[in-house]
């Protein structure tokens, strides 16, 4: 299920990143470590849920045919997710959940950053709302990097584990295909090749204070926005989609 | 829960002009860790313009067993009371 209209396209892509992370995160409800971070970790997750909303909800208008933003989200199959795939990665332990947290937060807010420029309106306006609210995540999960950092040897080994585990993820938020670069040269997507080096910079300072090795930079994998997912997300999708997929149409 | 989790209590100030109210409590390691879940656990549905967290343990607290001393001598004094005072209707929050 794809559309022509590439603005609909970029915006179904960051739809399929928020909800995608969104609801790795509202896994979390309810299995949190204590009830205060139970609930901050699920507020976040709603962040992300309200994100994928708008996000969806502008494609279907654009996409100019009877689809609503649960179509996108309900009724399409891995191959056209075209989130990243650092977001569908399993929840992990808290350490890895929060180090996943911690390097897309500060992508996400310069990019957002950047969106509220966008010349186009609706964009922009999302951007608004998102980059406010990932201002807060990073303020958690900033703390979270030097809370589990400098913790115990055990809140360390797992962090750094995480680390090690998702760098090789990182690269792939800084690619852009055809559809972004042409977009970006519109002046309606963001240029995020020039993200990375600012990314790079905030990313290694709070590692370093979180006493964390950077990890070797031997292995990178891709292919999120091109709909070549890890097997994660199917699983992820079952479970997302099951009630639509068992009862077509249901609604409550 | 880790053993480094403190009690923390919550003041709220719902918004300009009001004073901060007691809400409840929470853990949390620090004053900064508490001020971040203050605001997830108690200003969700937009309760709030300004949040206060105090250390429980830094609260001195009265005891039933003072108001013999403290209260009861007030009782006769009801000239301490501005009952005579007519509040105009623009002052809502006295």
């Amino acid at each position: 299920m794809s559309t022509d209209n590439p603005v609909s396209q970029y915006a179904v892509r960051l739809a399929d990143d928020a909800l995608i992370l969104g609801h790795r995160l509202s896994e979390w409800c309810s299995r949190g470590p204590f009830l205060e971070e139970d609930l901050a970790l699920s507020n976040v997750a709603l962040d992300y849920i309200g994100r994928a909303r708008m996000f969806y909800g502008y494609a279907a208008e654009l996409s100019g045919d009877d689809r609503s933003e649960d179509d996108f989200a309900f009724l399409r199959d891995c191959r056209d997710f075209g989130n990243l795939l650092i977001h569908e990665l399993p929840r992990g332990d808290f350490a890895f959940t929060m180090a996943r947290q911690y390097l897309v937060d500060v992508h996400s807010v310069a990019f957002m950053t950047d969106l509220q420029s966008s010349t186009d309106a609706t964009l922009a306006a999302i951007a608004g709302k998102a980059v406010k609210e990932s201002n807060y995540h990073l303020r958690r999960s900033r703390d979270w990097m030097l809370r589990l950092g400098g913790g115990t040897e055990e809140s360390h080994r797992r962090l750094q584990h995480a680390v090690d585990e998702l760098w090789g993820f990182t690269p792939e938020m800084f690619e852009m295909d055809e559809l972004e670069k042409s977009l970006a040269g519109q002046g309606v997507a963001v240029d995020v090749s020039r993200l990375q080096p600012a990314w790079d910079t905030e990313v290694r300072a709070t590692l370093a204070a979180a006493n964390m090795s950077i990890p070797e930079e031997d292995w990178q994998v891709s292919g999120g926005r091109q709909g070549k997912h890890t097997e994660w997300l199917g699983h992820l999708l079952s479970d997302l989609q099951f009630m639509q997929r068992a009862y077509p149409g249901l609604e409550w | 829960m880790s053993e480094h989790m403190q009690l923390f209590e919550v003041f709220i100030r719902s918004r300009r002009g009001l004073d901060h109210k007691h809400v409840g409590s929470l853990h949390a390691e620090a004053h900064a860790q508490a001020l971040e879940y203050a605001r997830d656990v108690y200003t969700r549905r937009s309760e709030g313009v300004s949040i206060w967290v105090v250390k429980s343990a830094d609260i001195v607290a009265s005891q039933e067993a003072d108001c013999e001393s403290f209260y009861d001598p007030l009782d006769d004094k009801p000239y301490r009371h501005a009952t005579h005072y007519q509040l105009p209707e623009e002052v809502d929050s006295m």
